[in-house]
């Protein structure tokens, strides 16, 4: 069947692929709550529509590797806002991402879910479905407006996946969420589109930029890139981080698949897009309007990193290695050369399949010996094999080093600081290079190096903690295993063969 | 009368706007029964909304305004009907919100009324409907007040019929504003007739131009023209002359509720709009008053006050009787701005905020047909019971935070472009802060009703029936539908605006 597919969607003209990206997902949703009786045929769902995404999005790579921009006007909503898709390679880039890891999450969420007993979760499966096209149809939004609708819809949409638990906390963690992603896309971003479309008159993304140099002083031109930075809030450039390591409540999949990948990516996505096609790298460099964006995001990498040394909750760690990873992208984005805009798309890919592999470990933990802090870790590598050798492999990559993807994005970070010759970044990089050090390889070592320490549990009082936490545990169940092998395959597979992505990368920077 | 076919009906749709429904009211009287008054009632409403369609299409398609004499009496002595492109757009929002929620109102009612005042509920209804159709396509200044005082008494009488005894203190409460709103209307009216010798809009605009230069007159222009402001801005709740609505709204019944959100407003911001752009001019009202700032700070406050005052409050139906107030104030800004992108955006926002916020009523009147409050304590946990309704409550209320892809968003474009094009930057950031407030009373409620345990209120209820369920949703998917196809608001509102801006002199 699957070839059948294959071979349909090769022959399938580029609009109807871009639809299908959007329209697949969403179909999914509304298919969902049909079999919510019968949870097999539910999950069949969700896994035949990864699927099906998946074949579509790679069935359009070829295309834009060729050179092809295809583009899809939808409608017009009213004079100047249309709805309307253009697959660029930072797009195409983005999509297959997403929609790779969808199936790979998919097969974990059933494991997770199913194995915790998690509650509603037909509601789980419809959001995450509805957050994928969402994602879609922001990576392959065509102007500003389309972006911006995708961006709102994603918010909303993962909003009751962070509230699943319904406890007061994931309550708290949702008002959150909701108040700082919404509030800063309503009072920022949207303010930043008017006033592009009122210096512009488009809102459509060109390349090379459709703000010329002379449009605005540089003052302004300053003022509304900051609009656009802070008002993309999934970027989480401090100060509007804090909903990430808050939406760390919701279930590991979604921290997994959306918090790691597809929100927060669409976040920094969305700034590099917005740097490239509505400013320019040219028009910014020129005017040097950009330059306070690489001090904001420096501080933000070393920030992030200095509170994530101090967490000892591995998901919220975790978190805040995002916040700190993220602005990695920002950073390069803002060091505005060419050679550093392809490490940012680079860092992109590399960071997503190596932080959904760190995660899937941590709700593989979580599933199979119910511990959440990382002081209880103690000798849990050799108990969960797989698990922690994904992990150590995912904390090279965050870490930099090879044989990991992550080496190759902060390569190319590092040569455009040189080029440019801009010392700052480069003391940022290599700074908190160390600092991820410093908080990852303390996990791995208390993993593989520290016996289990019974008097220190007792010590903390935790005889009921004892008892809940099973010790006498093994390997997560069967989907969890697979998944995360997968994708941290996929993290040295990327260092290994790196031209896909790179290709995507150049071809953004060269313009199409 | 031997064929009733639409060519003799057609040249006089206008009136037919204005008498079915005034008819309507008239049969209903005579009916014991509130399920026969309900049917009349029904037919009524539901040939209404083909009239004032079948205007609208007509003046778009002319560009012409359709002028009905009544009694075939000429301009200055008789009284005449002019439907234009803003009168036939705000017809058709009135007409159809009378419409759609009809099919709701026939159980609702009979919840909240006891059978013998039913049908006499549904005479209001039919009368304060033909009254806010009469203000919207009326040409002359005296005969809008007669259709002022028909839908504020009828009115009244609405809000009074509510279950809680508060009702009728809310009742009182509005019929002292309202008339003190209603006599400077009249004040302001009687100057202009004893300085023009007419009461004909297009007449007035003629010789007010003359009358303004003329210094024996000027002072007596301009105090008229402060009077029919303050008393019209009574009528459409501009803060801080909001006071009698946030009760009124709590403790009518909740159809009145629905209804009046939806339309009463919009009836008294068309008249104002009328008379400041079409009677007065802008060149006049600029010169003399400084109104437009005037409306430019009183419609910040509201956005931001009322808006406020929502987030604090425990009932629901309060909660959007404050929103309401904020939503007019978005509604003045856009006029206040006095351009063409503006006013588009609220003459847009007109239709768009009626939807939503009609949905938004229904979808309480539905919590409280099944539990009998609305009171945040006794909704914890009733999405989970009544899923349909608070998933159409959760659709509007996302559509009044201004979320692309719903009406509100469309509002809200044109209105920042408005604040750009008059060179007001600050003014964007307002609006968009003030939309965030709207996130946290709708995110509140939201928790409320969703993620809190059931209420032992709740914990019985059901889901509500359909035919509160239809009008609902049909509402709902609206609010999603403007929100991607805005050819039937923002075309026609542009298109209403140039005629506006069109008086500027």
């Amino acid at each position: 069947m699957l070839t059948s597919l294959t071979d349909l969607t090769r022959t399938m003209p580029d609009a109807d692929l871009i639809l299908a990206a959007t329209l697949i997902p969403a179909a999914a949703a509304f298919l969902i709550p049909l079999f919510y009786r019968i949870p097999n045929l539910r999950e069949a769902v969700t896994l035949v529509a990864s699927a099906a995404l998946a074949t579509v999005t790679w069935s359009l790579y070829p295309r834009i590797v060729a050179g092809a921009q295809p583009e899809l006007k939808i409608w017009e909503v009213a004079p100047g806002l249309d709805l309307s898709f253009k697959v660029e390679p930072l797009g195409m880039m983005f999509a297959l991402i997403a929609s790779t890891l969808w199936i790979v999450n998919s097969i974990y969420s059933i494991g997770y879910m199913r194995a915790n007993n998690e509650p509603r979760q037909t509601q789980f499966y419809v959001c995450f479905a509805v957050a994928i096209a969402a994602t879609m149809a922001l990576a392959f939004s065509g102007n500003l407006f389309t972006m911006f609708l995708a961006y709102e819809v994603l918010t909303l949409s993962t909003y009751p996946l962070v509230t699943h638990k319904a406890t007061p906390e994931a309550m708290k963690a949702g008002r959150v969420y909701l108040v700082l992603l919404v509030g800063t896309s309503m009072v920022l971003f949207l303010p930043a589109i008017l006033l592009t479309w009122g210096v512009a008159g488009t809102l459509n993304f060109t390349a090379g930029g459709i703000i010329a140099p002379g449009d605005l002083s540089p003052l302004l031109l300053g003022g509304l890139l900051g609009l656009f930075v802070f008002g993309i809030g999934k970027a989480a450039v401090m100060p509007v981080h804090f909903w990430l390591p808050a939406a760390m409540v919701a279930p590991t999949p979604v921290s997994a698949l959306l918090h790691a990948v597809a929100v927060v990516k669409a976040g920094v996505f969305s700034v590099l897009k917005v740097v490239v096609y509505i400013f320019g790298i040219e028009t910014l460099s020129t005017t040097g309007t950009g330059d306070w964006l690489v001090y904001v995001a420096g501080f933000t990498v070393i920030m992030a990193s200095i509170v994530a040394l101090r967490q000892d909750n591995l998901k919220k760690r975790l978190a805040f290695s995002t916040v700190s990873q993220l602005s990695y992208v920002v950073l390069a984005t803002a060091i505005l050369t060419p050679i550093s805009a392809i490490g940012a798309a680079m860092h992109i890919a590399a960071h997503a399949v190596s932080k959904i592999t760190l995660f899937f470990a941590a709700g593989s933990i979580y599933t199979a010996a119910h511990k959440t802090e990382i002081s209880q870790l103690n000798g849990i590598g050799w108990k969960m094999p797989w698990t922690m050798t994904a992990f150590a492999i995912g904390a090279l990559a965050m870490i930099g080093l090879p044989p990991t993807a992550g080496f190759l994005g902060k390569w190319f970070m590092l040569q455009g600081a040189v080029q440019s010759e801009q010392w700052f970044p480069v003391t940022v990089i290599v700074l908190s290079t160390i600092l991820n050090a410093g908080y990852f390889l303390p996990i791995l070592v208390r993993a593989f190096f520290m016996e289990a320490d019974p008097v220190r549990l007792q010590a903390a009082g935790a005889q009921a903690a004892h008892d809940t936490h099973d010790d006498d545990h093994g390997e997560a169940p069967f989907p969890i295993v697979l998944a995360l092998t997968i994708t941290a395959s996929m993290s040295v597979l990327l260092f290994l063969f790196p031209d896909i992505a790179l290709d995507l990368a150049k071809l953004m920077v060269a313009g199409g | 009368m031997s064929s009733l076919s639409w060519g003799t009906i057609e040249p006089h749709l206008p009136i037919l706007l204005v008498i079915l429904p005034l008819f309507g009211s008239l049969l209903t009287t005579f009916l014991r029964k509130g399920i026969l008054a309900w049917l009349i009632a029904l037919a009524v409403t539901l040939v209404l909304p083909v009239f004032s369609i079948a205007l609208l299409m007509k003046v778009m398609e002319t560009g012409q305004p359709i002028v009905y004499q009544i009694g075939n009496w000429p301009a200055p002595v008789g009284i005449v009907y002019k439907v234009d492109q803003l009168s036939a757009y705000v017809l058709t929002v009135i007409s159809l919100i009378g419409a759609v929620i009809m099919p709701f109102a026939r159980r609702s009612v009979a919840a909240e009324i006891q059978e013998p005042a039913q049908s006499w509920y549904y005479t209001m209804y039919l009368l304060c409907l033909c009254g806010l159709l009469g203000i919207v396509i009326t040409g002359d200044a005296f005969n809008a007040f007669v259709f002022l005082e028909i839908s504020s008494l009828a009115t009244y009488v609405l809000i009074a019929m509510g279950r809680h005894r508060r009702a009728l203190l809310a009742a009182y409460q509005y019929l002292i504003m309202g008339t003190i709103g209603a006599t400077m209307y009249i004040i302001g009216i009687g100057l202009l007739y004893v300085v023009t010798g007419t009461l004909n809009f297009d007449d007035l605009a003629d010789r007010l131009r003359l009358a303004i230069a003329d210094p024996g007159y000027r002072n007596a222009v301009i105090t008229a023209l402060g009077f029919i402001f303050v008393g019209v801005s009574l009528k459409l709740a501009l803060f801080p002359m909001h006071v009698w609505l946030p009760n009124a709204y709590a403790y009518a019944p909740s159809l009145a509720t629905a209804f009046l959100a939806g339309t009463a407003t919009k009836a008294a911001i068309y008249l104002l709009l009328r008379l400041i752009f079409s009677v007065f001019g802008v060149a006049l009202t600029i010169d003399n008053l400084p109104i437009p700032l005037i409306l430019l700070v009183l419609s910040i406050a509201a956005m931001f006050i009322a808006s406020f005052s929502a987030v604090f409050e425990e009932n629901a139906k309060r909660m959007l009787a404050y929103s309401s107030v904020a939503q007019v104030g978005y509604i003045m800004l856009g006029v206040a701005l006095i351009n063409q992108a503006g006013l588009t955006g609220a003459l847009a926002h007109i239709a768009n905020h009626a939807i939503m916020k009609t949905a938004l009523f229904l979808a309480l009147g539905a919590v409280f047909y099944r539990i009998g409050s609305v009171m945040y304590s006794d909704m914890a946990g009733i999405g989970r019971k009544m899923p349909l309704t608070m998933g159409a409550f959760a659709v509007a209320g996302i559509g009044l935070m201004g979320t692309p892809g719903t009406a509100g968003f469309i509002s809200k474009w044109y209105l920042g472009i408005g604040a750009i094009d008059a060179g007001m930057y600050s003014v964007v950031f307002l609006i968009v802060a003030s939309s965030l407030i709207s996130v946290i009373y709708i995110g509140r409620i939201t928790e409320v009703v969703w993620f809190l345990e059931p209420s032992e209120a709740a914990k019985t209820a059901k889901e509500a029936p359909l035919s509160m369920l239809i009008p609902l949703w049909i509402l709902a998917l609206a609010t999603l539908y403007l929100g991607f196809d805005t050819r039937a608001t923002v075309d026609v509102a542009a298109k209403a605006a140039e005629v506006l801006l069109g008086g500027i002199r």
